[in-house]
């Protein structure tokens, strides 16, 4: 058990009275790259939202710890303190709010719960610049509110650079490539592996094999209809590309 | 016994009291207000245009009034502290109803400059009280008919033709109030053509746990091509009452600008009515409320655009907390004349409970087709998905919820041109927003 960092056991989830997350099992250990697959609105996002503690889901079944902490029990930002990051699918626009006065007060905050002294101007300042040239984010961006007019990339971009200053063990990245073109995939996904050490681990949520060519997953699991109904090696990410989801979908539809 | 009453019945009884210590030129309309404010009578709430307070309520208590001019004690140390860091003002105080100098006031005053009282401005420049005094706001409703009835003294500002005024006039309203007390505020400016002038002006109260009112009557004229600017904050207690009216007459060409901050009161009618007495003028209002526990703040505007090629713009953004209630009313009439006018009106609002009120309406009375004119009006909550994404990055909730608050009235901030006093602006809305009162850095006010 010690070394597990991610566990999930029989996790169930929804919105109102409609149930999304069926019963998910999911083990992630140090080091590790996860890749999550699976057809639109199967529950990719609501998993990693529910993890997050995102309070429009109701947890009704279940658990989930982080290095042995339950994180259902955790507030949001919590959960964020103890190792847990995730990069959203659509990151939020937050005007009047400056990136730097969000990125100030999410470290200090941090620091704060690991009983820390907030970082000084000039720390803060030199910790913002290296942290950006991990993945070449625009200088210009630092000084706008957050994400509003960004694009769609430099969004993305933007949530990769929140990580790196944050340094979570675990990081959800949710559709991280979409909305990146050829080069900033390759800069992003970049930026994600040198972030990478054997006691952090990693999740990326997506539709292409495209990503997985440079963050290379150790397992690929398949998530359709609020369950993970299949799991394997990075070899069933170049199967599903070719042969879609129909399969999978054929096997659990007709056992349901 | 409508609460008016009671006011009148003192002025009968003491009229001679009230007129010995005032100018023959304050003197002069008192028979005419009384004349009016006999069939008059305050409104109440759910009267027209008053959805959240009464006025009638409000002047209810039996409220001390000064008449005999005696000198109210206060600690004028403190009010040393109120000013905004980095800016020298021109400072003058009013404690209670009566306008004291700061010492440095004479020795500073620029050339073209009048800052003073209103009694002594009756000795200095007679012909401009006769010319202006009660003009604008005579007859204009009850409060300001009972202001011109009561009032014995109070501000006056005058800048000459074509001067323009680096340092802002800084006006401190107090109240020390050791019983309950009702003070008649009058101020009277008049910027003559081409004069460049701004005020800032906060309200405090430093005995807490006594009720007071302050009814304001502040009448404005801003000559041809001249500009002025009017900050006003207001920082008093729970037990503090304000009706304060500001009556602007802008001649052609002319600017004014008003930004209303309301960060802590009991309750609160601003009343701003502005009239355009010639072509190609800009006005512009803007406002911020931060409402807590069962405080009352409520904002109506009247724009009068009666002359070709002006502009006016009005943001009002409130943020009500708790059982607090908020009122914004915005009126733009468009004149007939009043061709290629742009006229614009925005009202945004965050409860921040669910017992929290706000009542807004705009209300635009277009008699002209070649205008642009627009409104708009929100009420809403802060945004759910900003703030999960804030507390994912490890924000608190209180201190991200605190930083969407901030960002919500930074529009508002932001149009101060006095570089101090936005930033000023901005630390003072955070502290009221963490729950602080909102009290000047080391004010002991
Ligand atoms: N706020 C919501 N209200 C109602 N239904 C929701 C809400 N959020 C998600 N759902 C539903 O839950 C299901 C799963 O959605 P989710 O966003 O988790 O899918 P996904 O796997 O991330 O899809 P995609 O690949 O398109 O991003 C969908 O049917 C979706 O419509
Ligand atoms: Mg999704």
């Amino acid at each position: 058990m010690e070394d597990i960092l991610l566990n999930v056991r029989g996790l169930r989830a929804g919105i109102d009275d409609k149930e999304i997350l069926r019963g998910i099992d999911l083990t992630v250990r140090p080091g590790e790259v996860h890749a999550i697959m699976g057809p639109n609105g199967s529950g990719k996002s609501t998993l990693s939202g529910v993890l997050a503690g995102d309070p429009r889901f109701t947890v009704t079944g279940g658990e989930a710890t982080l290095s042995g902490v339950n994180l259902l029990d955790l507030s949001p930002e919590d959960r964020s303190h103890e190792g847990l990051f995730l990069s959203f699918q659509y990151p939020v626009e937050i005007p009047g709010v400056s990136m730097v006065n969000f990125m100030r007060a999410a470290v200090n905050a941090k620091r704060k719960y690991l009983h820390q002294d907030p970082l000084s101007a000039s720390e803060f300042l030199k910790m913002m610049r290296q942290k950006r040239a991990i993945v070449e984010l625009d200088n210009k961006l630092a000084s706008r509110s957050v994400n509003e007019g960004f694009s769609g990339g430099e969004k993305k971009r933007n949530e990769i650079f929140q990580m790196a200053v944050l340094e979570p063990k675990l990081a959800i990245l949710d559709e991280t490539d979409s909305g990146l073109d050829i080069d900033a995939l390759r800069i992003v996904a970049g930026g994600v592996n040198k972030l990478k050490t054997e006691r952090n681990a990693t999740i990326v949520i997506t539709h292409y094999q495209r990503l997985l060519d440079y963050i290379r997953p150790d397992f690929v699991h398949i998530l359709y209809k609020g369950r993970i109904v299949h799991s394997g090696g990075p070899e069933l990410a170049l199967e599903l590309e070719e042969r879609g989801y129909d399969w999978i979908k054929d096997t659990v539809d007709s056992k349901d | 016994m409508d609460s008016l009453t009671q006011y009148i019945r003192l002025y009968d009884e003491h009229a001679a009291t009230i007129c010995a210590h005032a100018p023959e030129a304050l003197n002069r309309l008192r028979p005419h207000a009384l004349a009016r404010l006999a069939a008059a009578r305050f409104p109440r709430k759910g009267d027209k245009s008053y959805p959240a307070i009464s006025i009638d309520e409000m002047f209810a208590p039996d409220f001390g009034v000064n008449i005999n001019r005696m000198a109210m004690p206060v600690d004028m140390t403190a009010t040393m502290h109120c000013g905004v860091p980095n800016i020298s003002t021109l400072l003058g105080v009013v404690v209670g109803d009566t306008f004291r100098p700061s010492a440095s006031l004479e020795r500073n005053m620029p050339e073209g400059v009048t800052f003073c009282s209103l009694a002594r401005a009756a000795e200095t420049h007679p012909e401009i009280i006769e010319k202006y005094y009660g003009r604008l706001a005579s007859g204009r409703n009850a409060a300001a008919d009972l202001n011109t009835l009561l009032a014995q003294d109070g501000v006056f500002i005058h800048i000459a033709a074509g001067t323009a005024v680096d340092r802002p006039l800084q006006l401190i309203n107090i109240f020390n109030p050791t019983a309950p007390v009702m003070a008649t505020r009058r101020v009277l400016v008049v910027m003559e053509q081409g004069a460049d002038a701004r005020a800032l002006v906060c309200d405090h109260t430093q005995e807490r746990n006594v009720p007071c009112l302050s009814n304001q009557v502040i009448e404005i004229f801003v000559g041809e091509n001249a500009r002025f600017d009017w900050y006003d904050l207001e920082e008093s207690s729970d037990d503090t009452a304000r009706v304060s009216q500001l009556f602007v007459d802008q001649q052609a060409h002319s600017r004014f600008s008003l930004n209303g901050t309301t960060l802590m009161a009991g309750r609160t009618r601003n009343n701003y009515f502005i009239d355009h007495s010639g072509p190609s003028c800009s006005t512009r209002l803007t406002g911020m409320a931060i409402g807590m526990a069962d405080q009352v703040v409520d904002n109506f505007t009247c724009v009068g655009h009666h002359f070709p090629e002006s502009t006016s713009e009005q943001i009002f953004k409130y943020i009500l907390d708790d059982q607090s209630q908020g009122s914004f009313y915005g009126t733009v009439i468009v004149d007939e004349a009043a061709r290629f006018t742009d006229a614009r009106q925005t009202n945004r609002n965050i409860l921040a409970s669910a017992d929290a009120r706000m009542y807004t309406r705009p209300r635009l009375e277009i008699n002209c087709d070649e205008v642009k004119c627009s409104h708009g009006a929100t009420v809403g909550q802060l945004d759910a998905n900003a703030l999960f994404y804030m507390r994912s990055r490890g924000i608190p909730e209180a201190e991200a919820k605190m930083m969407l608050m901030q960002a919500f009235m930074s529009d508002v901030i932001d149009t101060v041109e006095i570089d101090a006093l936005r930033t000023r602006l901005h630390q003072l809305v955070e502290r009221r927003l963490s729950g602080e009162a909102a009290r000047c850095a080391d004010c002991k006010i």
